[in-house]
């Protein structure tokens, strides 16, 4: 039953792959909702079967066939439930289905060869995220993680009509090879260590080996690896680049692969290898470092950025960020908590912003909106929910997930982390509530003239030039808006603290999958620890609330203030509006002379191509025989030989003289 | 007159015969009469491939000089399926251009006709016999379109560096012969094994040389220069042919010579492969992602998946040696498909082999650009199609005999390659057609259905692997 779940969505993208072109919108969005909800029905079948077993055996698993056999080395494609990746399918196919439903919406102005084109490649990234979520072993996991990074990449540059979009699928792609080659290599490491990559059987493997406190050896390397892979898909320093140029893909496809999904596969990955990861410390310490330094350095951009998308991006950079310090941290239960929560709000404040796009056809720049609340109350009212609830505002969703990640790294004793995530959590608050307010408060400022994107964006959504008046999400949008707020809201109740009186059901659900056929973690908490998750729990809602209050002084009553501050710190304010030029650092280290040596350097000069080029000027010529000739005479056959007898020398001279 | 000894003889007999009735064919028909040489092909290939199944197991041998083990007979299969391929794509590409069946037909049988010796030799003479029979034919076709400049140029510099590399292989034959006294491979390897020759240098010599005749047959660097001028000057269906069908049977024999019967010196040959290896996956990546002519870039491809190859090669434990065989086939299939996909969109004036030629092929031709984005993902080795299974196989064979060093290169170099794959699918669906630009050719017929048969081949070998890696695993036990 488990293969069903990816197969229906690859079946609406057969579907839509084959014959979309000829379908009407309303035939091709339909299947590809419909496909994703059954996807949906099948993964709740699933974890409820899983719910009945005892917790420690809480595993459901169903092997395909043997997928490759060498000697002794056996890889099966087998896909495995357990309490892990029951949160996963669950998230996946649930956003995943909602998303669908608001595309069908939003993607309304497409031609319709365009729109099967977009919902062909949006299942199909379902497909492979399923794959990747599901998957029992790394290689199967690695199908799903190429595959949703080839979905991402169609993705993004969907509106390739502009150039920025392809270039942005470009180095999405780019940057996240660096990542894959790691991350095979650390794959490679593993097999020829523990001769298995079976998570399973790896975790039982590693298990009673010494924990590597103080060395870095195999298992710290293997790990390193891998999470150099985690980097490029999940956006952390240094590969986090390419997410929020990712931005100009369609904004569904932004919240769902570029927000709730695909950029949580690293962080799920290291959950899935959560025993191989506790024995290498110092591997979690950089894990812990690079997460909590990525949350903050995000964090700090996305306060002065003005596109509302890149501020989401920006922030999605953070989240995903304190993700890895829970990781890091050992408290694995909590990053997914967050994983969780995160999928729900950070899923609707990109559909929310959608909306606002989609009303203003296409303008993205917050300095041109304002005043929207009148007239967009479904999406400012569902936007707002969702604002709070990143905020970390009691008892909304992401106050339970951050708080955890919180109180564990506080606890666990990194007390210097904690307060840069603390910092995080202000600096969260804080510019969120700058996009809520310059959006949606104050005066109407979108008469003002456009820049000049957005008629690139305008023409490529193929919509009317000129709205008269704003209209609010049409009913598909809406609803999702609506469900989405809904569950930013209550997301968090599955995890509600033992200091708060609740049973934490989430993490003692999550449990055994961190420690393979254990049962739930002990549910007693010391008093002391209680009224130490209390303190903290106070003092980050405070945080939260002065992060939103100090956004409501400067960006609600005295607007001028943010000029006055940006002219004050203007080296600070330029730094991060240029993202730390980081950008332009990675192009002038990195990319010129990679393509500098590639081109000049083994190309055309060890390749002899310069001889090849003059020879190719010589293409118009009439006579065909004495341009043979003359072709010959250039002397290329000569370099040819030349080479090659080199080549001789070297290879004898080698055997004679060694 | 069948009896055992002449039974190896008998797949490459069928397309002897194949090969002389399209000559006879062409010879004796009417000036406008239509006549399907290609079908005498296709049965003669096919008697080929029946006949080695029905040598499956048999280990017959023939004169001592060509042995039809189960190695032999599943590069045989893979040349045999190399052969169909070419022959459905070419169908079309010879109606359209006008090119002279008969002549066409006849050398591409026996081009295979040498490359199937060339598995089966046992004789470094026969060797050389079946390079040459090969080596000339392939040099015809790659001029075949004799009022292309482009194509002569193309023919003539492969014949020139061709001719000198065997002058080195023949050379290396002939130290062979004088430290051993004998040509035969069998023969060799056991005198090797015998008699303790390591501080004979001139037997490192011999070694030398024939590997430089192997290398420059499967194109490794800086053997390699040759290739990107062939490739892109012959019509690109003999590019195809070349890219695999040569390469197939170059590395069956390169395999057989130094894992059988030089066996005793790999401590002396594996360094220097090791060293082709690296040079030629690197160069063969980095300067691929620089091209902008298809087939160019092709032909760089081509040159990077030899050293994946030779990786195999130097890794050489059970593994390393099925992945070899694996790993020929996959890439034959494939790469075939993705020079067949040109060559059917080409047209008699222009072939389509520019980049930008492939701009918006989705709204022209979405089956074909279907087609040739899975033909370029296997190419690149991503999951789930057969060039991932085959990469995954040399390279953990390369891990499991302790060649890190190797692995890591491959990997960084495939991930590097699938750079420019991906640009041609990006073009294909993510750029628009340029107006002024002729439409490529529509594809018909049995080229459509070679390329659909490749596609599921590619596809369905990516998600069942294990028959066909179980009967490499089984062909190569036998005999190394």
């Amino acid at each position: 039953m488990l293969a069903l779940i990816p197969l229906f969505p690859l079946l609406g993208f057969l579907i839509n792959a084959l014959v979309g072109r000829r379908l009407p919108k309303t035939v091709s969005g339909s299947v590809a909702s419909a496909v994703m909800v059954a996807s949906f029905v099948v993964s709740a079948m699933s974890v409820w079967q899983l719910a009945a077993l005892p917790p420690a055996e809480r595993v459901l698993e169903q092997t395909l066939y043997t997928w490759i056999a060498s000697g002794d080395f056996q890889l099966d494609l087998t896909f495995r439930v357990d309490a892990l990746s029951a949160v996963m399918i669950l998230v996946v196919s649930g956003i995943g289905s909602l998303i669908h439903i608001y595309s069908t919406a939003y993607m309304h102005d497409e031609i319709d060869s365009e729109y099967a084109r977009y919902f062909s490649y949006l299942n199909l990234f379902a497909a492979f995220m399923l794959v990747l979520v599901l998957g029992a072993n790394f290689v199967v996991l690695f199908v799903g993680w190429e595959g949703v990074g080839l979905c991402s990449y169609l993705l993004i540059g969907f509106w390739f009509k502009k150039r920025s979009a392809s270039d942005a699928g470009k180095k999405a792609f780019v940057v996240n090879r660096i990542g894959d080659y790691a991350f095979i290599l650390g794959t490679l490491l593993i097999v020829t260590r523990f001769g298995t990559l079976d998570f399973l059987r790896l975790a039982e493997a590693v298990g009673p080996m010494a924990v590597e406190e103080g060395v870095f050896g195999v298992i710290s390397i293997a790990t390193l690896l891998l999470f150099i892979g985690a980097t490029g898909k999940s956006a952390q320093i240094p590969l986090y680049t390419w997410l929020p140029d990712a931005m100009e893909g369609p904004t569904p496809v932004s919240a769902l692969i570029h927000a709730a999904t695909m950029v949580t596969a690293g962080v799920y990955m290291i959950g899935r290898n959560a025993v191989l990861f506790s024995h290498a410390p110092e591997t979690m310490l950089i894990v812990a470092v690079i997460g909590a330094a990525t949350a903050l350095f995000a964090g700090t951009i996305g306060l002065v950025q003005n596109d509302i998308k890149r501020v989401l991006a920006y922030s999605t950079v953070s989240q995903l960020g304190l993700m890895f310090l829970a990781m890091g941290v050992g408290a694995f239960g909590a990053g997914i908590f967050h994983l969780y929560t995160h999928a729900f709000f950070k899923a609707l404040l990109f559909l929310g912003s959608g909306a606002v796009i989609h009303a203003l056809a296409g303008e993205q720049d917050i300095r041109n909106m304002g005043g929207l609340k009148r007239y967009l109350p479904v999406t400012y009212w569902t936007f707002l929910i969702g604002s709070l609830a990143i905020a970390g505002v009691p008892f909304l969703s992401g106050f339970f997930s951050k708080d955890e990640i919180l109180y564990e790294t506080f606890h666990e004793g990194h007390t210097i982390l904690w307060l840069v995530a603390a910092i995080t959590s202000l600096l969260t608050a804080t510019y969120m509530f700058r996009l809520v307010f310059l959006t949606f408060h104050g005066e109407r400022r979108h008469d003002a003239p456009a820049p000049a994107h957005q008629e690139d964006e305008e023409s490529a959504h193929g919509a009317p030039a000129h709205h008269d008046h704003l209209h609010d999400a049409p009913p598909a949008m809406a609803l999702v808006l609506i469900v989405l707020a809904v569950g930013s809201v209550l997301a968090g109740y599955v995890g509600v603290p033992h200091a708060l009186g609740g049973h934490n059901a989430l993490s003692s659900w999550l449990a055994p999958a961190f420690l393979p056929g254990t049962g739930p973690a002990d549910a007693v908490l010391p008093a002391e620890e209680a009224a130490l998750e209390l303190t903290l729990m106070g003092v980050s809602s405070l945080i939260a609330l002065a992060g939103i209050g100090l956004a409501a002084f400067i960006w609600l009553t005295r607007r001028e203030l943010a000029a006055r501050l940006a002219h004050a710190w203007s080296g600070v304010y330029t730094l991060l509006l240029n993202k730390y030029y980081v950008d332009e650092i990675y192009d002038a280290v990195i990319v010129r002379p990679t393509v500098r040596i590639s081109q000049d350097g083994l190309w055309r000069g060890f390749d002899v191509r310069v001889v090849d080029a003059v020879v190719n000027g010589f293409g118009s010529v009439v006579d065909a025989s004495a341009a043979v000739l003359r072709r010959l005479q250039t002397g290329s056959v000569r370099a040819y030989a030349g080479s090659l007898f080199i080549g001789v020398v070297m290879i004898l001279g080698y055997y004679l003289w060694r | 007159m069948f009896n055992s000894s002449f039974d190896a003889v008998v797949p490459m007999l069928c397309v002897v015969l194949a090969a002389l009735a399209s000559m006879g064919a062409e010879a004796f028909r009417a000036k406008d009469e239509e006549m399907p040489i290609g079908g005498l092909g296709i049965v003669g290939l096919a008697g080929a491939g029946i006949s080695s199944g029905l040598l499956w197991n048999r280990n017959a041998a023939s004169f001592g000089v060509l042995v039809a083990d189960n190695f032999a007979l599943f590069v045989t299969l893979t040349l045999v399926i190399v052969g169909i391929l070419t022959i459905m794509f070419s169908s079309q590409v010879l109606r359209r251009d006008q090119l002279p069946k008969g002549e066409y037909y006849a050398l591409l049988l026996f081009s295979l006709v040498g490359m199937i010796m060339m598995a089966m030799a046992n004789d470094l003479l026969i060797v050389f016999i079946a390079l040459e029979t090969l080596s000339l034919s392939v040099y015809v076709l790659t001029g075949i379109r004799r009022d292309d400049p482009k194509a002569t140029e193309a023919a003539f510099k492969y014949f020139l560096l061709g001719a000198f590399s065997s002058a080195f292989f023949l050379y290396g034959i002939a130290f062979t012969y004088g430290l051993t006294g004998t040509t035969r491979l069998d023969q060799v390897g056991a005198y090797l094994a015998a008699q303790s020759m390591s501080d004979n240098p001139l037997i490192l010599v011999a070694l030398g040389l024939l590997l430089v005749g192997f290398a420059f047959k499967i194109s490794a660097v800086p053997f390699h220069m040759w290739t990107p001028d062939a490739y892109e000057g012959a019509p690109a269906i003999v590019s195809g042919f070349m890219s695999t069908g040569v390469k197939a049977a170059a590395f069956a024999a390169f395999a057989r010579v130094f894992l059988s019967s030089f066996e005793p010196f790999s401590a002396d040959w594996a360094p220097i492969v090791w060293i082709l290896a690296a040079l030629t996956m690197i160069l063969g990546t980095v300067v691929g992602v620089a091209q902008s002519n298809l087939k160019r870039m092709l032909a760089y491809s081509s040159i990077a998946h030899g050293g994946y190859l030779l990786v195999g090669l130097v890794a050489a434990n059970q593994v390393g040696k099925a992945a070899i065989l694996f790993y020929l086939l996959a890439y034959a299939v494939t790469n075939l498909a993705a020079f067949g996909v040109i060559a059917l969109l080409s047209s008699r004036e222009k072939e389509t082999d520019e980049l930008r030629d492939f701009a918006g092929l989705w709204h022209t031709h979405p089956a074909l650009a279907a087609l040739m984005t899975v033909c370029l993902l296997s190419l690149g080795g991503l999951p789930p199609t057969v060039g991932f299974i085959g990469k995954w196989y040399i390279f953990s064979a390369a891990v499991s005999a302790g060649y890190y060093g190797l692995a890591v290169i491959g990997v960084l170099t495939s991930v590097i390659s699938v750079f420019f794959y991906l640009r041609v699918v990006v073009m294909m669906y993510m750029a628009d057609r340029d107006a002024s630009a002729p439409v490529p050719s529509q594809v018909t017929g049995l080229g459509m259905v070679a390329l659909a048969a490749s596609i599921v081949a590619i596809i369905y070998l990516g998600i069942l692997p294990t028959p066909v890696l179980d009967l490499a695993a089984e062909s190569i036990a036998t005999i190394f």
